[in-house]
């Protein structure tokens, strides 16, 4: 059963840049590319732990503002050292200027 | 059969194996590390948990296994024969190289009074141990050196309790790498938060329970260390006959003048232009390791990257890249506790930022000056002034040119 949470207004988050959604103790990142996608992502690196909301998005992809580790933010693939584990991803849908993830 | 041969796994050597794996070569690779177990970082070991040190891996058994890598551990490289191109180990195996690569890193610079045996240094996982073993609450730390990583260690201390003095032989602390606007808000945080710093002092003698200065204070302390600074490691190097200037001296792409052999990361000075340059950041150890895996492998790289790095006091954050001596030419307050300074050259393109803020607030702006330095984009010292313009829109009209 598909469980769709009122993450935020789909003007909250920028283009091309990161907003953090904490939801029941979990946290996630949720983006705007550059092309007005949204996308949503575990919220902290898999390297150590750090909110990645804080990080630098270029393009499709979400740089931790730690180590430099980069994902592909679309995918959650790991794409440069020192993060070798790829991220959780999670269904976005936009609705009545709403994003809504899906967790 | 020869193949590479690293000397040394840490950040360096880790990255260049694994870097050398990436970019095709399909001959054995092996990594020599002096310290017994898996390669780990060391940034980790000035962050401490309650539990005492983390031990963070760089890779795992099952990742060197894929990717055939051998890892030698708790092995010294005995002698190195450049006409041979063998090395011999202490275990007394003997291997030989069509590459080698000297990732040796750097070893705590040691005190010279009396008594210096007693201070501890603080550059390996048993260091940081042995520091938080005995550094529990309510014992006196005697820290000598007020730099990024005497005081990072103190505030660490600091936190769980412990006395900290923090003792500097120059007139202010974090001289070497921090603009003095930050420094002294870092030394503020200190000083509100307890750690004792005292400027301009030398130390004399180390006893058993005290350290005596020039001046003839003597201040109590369960322990000392020292974190004075680190010393490149070549000593085999020099040995070999290889030149050294402030570390191992190579070019652009990271060889030294035999063909056969690189150096990488803390022990490498690096040609950069007419002067040479030895970098001791965790960052640069893996974009150096990176390059020189990748030209043992037949690449053409060579090294020009703004280094970053970062220190964590407290819950401050503290990011810089590239080169930030001198006086900045621009500042972005971005708020009352997160400013960066932005360093141009005369044709006005940035070659520095460094910035201070809690927690990662001054993260993005320090990657986007990354960023703008690899640009090369001249840019107006007013809109770096301006928080309120995204960097981004500095770098923009570079990328789509």
């Amino acid at each position: 059963m598909a469980n769709w949470i009122d993450a935020c207004a789909a003007d909250d988050i920028d283009e091309e840049d990161v907003i953090r959604f904490d939801h029941n103790g979990r946290t996630f990142a949720i983006y705007r590319s550059p092309d007005d996608e949204y996308f949503c992502t575990d919220g902290l690196c898999t390297h150590e732990k750090i909110h990645l909301a804080e990080g630098l998005v270029m393009d499709h992809t979400i740089e931790c503002p730690k180590h430099n580790g980069q994902f592909d933010y679309r995918t959650g693939e790991a794409m440069r050292a020192p993060v070798c584990v790829n991220l959780g991803t999670y269904p976005v849908k936009v609705e009545r200027d709403r994003v809504l993830i899906e967790i | 059969m020869s193949g590479v041969v690293i000397l040394g796994a840490g950040e360096c050597g880790v990255r260049a194996a694994l870097s050398a794996r990436e970019a095709g070569y399909s001959g054995p690779i092996t990594l020599i590390s002096e310290e017994a177990g898996l390669p780990y970082e060391r940034p980790p070991l000035s962050k401490p948990d309650a539990a005492g040190v983390i031990q963070k891996p760089i890779c795992t058994a099952e990742m060197l296994r894929d990717k055939d890598i051998t890892l030698l551990d708790g092995v010294e490289v005995a002698a190195l024969d450049r006409n041979a191109l063998s090395v011999s180990l202490s275990s007394g195996a003997m291997l030989y190289y069509d590459k080698l690569l000297f990732a040796t890193g750097a070893s705590p610079r040691q005190m010279a009074c009396d008594g210096a045996e007693r201070a501890l240094t603080f550059r390996t996982a048993q260091d940081a141990g042995r520091i938080y073993d005995i550094a529990q609450p309510g014992t006196r730390v005697v820290i000598v050196g007020a730099g990024l990583i005497g005081l990072e260690l103190a505030a660490v201390l600091v936190t769980r309790g412990v006395d900290v003095s923090v003792l500097e032989y120059a007139p202010v602390p974090l001289g070497r790498n921090v603009p003095r606007l930050l420094a002294q808000k870092i030394v503020d945080r200190h000083l509100a938060e307890g750690t004792k710093i005292l400027c301009g002092v030398q130390v004399d003698r180390i006893t058993a329970s005290q350290v005596g200065l020039a001046d003839g204070r003597m201040l109590d302390a369960d322990l000392v260390v020292a974190a004075i600074g680190v010393a490149p490691r070549t000593d085999l190097a020099a040995s070999a006959g290889l030149p050294i200037d402030n570390g191992i001296c190579v070019n652009a792409s990271l060889s030294t003048d035999d063909p056969h052999i690189f150096a990488a990361g803390d022990c490498a000075s690096v040609l950069r232009g007419d002067t040479r340059q030895r970098l001791e950041t965790w960052q640069n150890a893996q974009i150096q390791g990176d390059i020189a895996g990748r030209n043992m492998a037949g690449g053409q790289l060579t090294f020009e990257n703004p280094v970053w790095f970062w220190s964590d006091q407290f819950d401050l954050g503290l990011q810089g890249v590239g080169q930030t001596a001198g006086a900045a030419d621009a500042t972005r307050q971005i708020d009352a506790g997160t400013e960066i300074l932005f360093y141009l050259n005369d044709g006005r393109q940035l070659i520095g930022a460094i910035g201070l803020g809690s927690g990662n607030a001054v993260a993005k702006d320090i990657k986007l000056a990354q960023k703008l330095i690899e640009a090369g984009v001249p840019v107006d010292a007013a809109s770096l002034c301006d928080p309120n313009i995204n960097l981004k829109k500095l770098l923009r009209p570079a990328t789509a040119a």
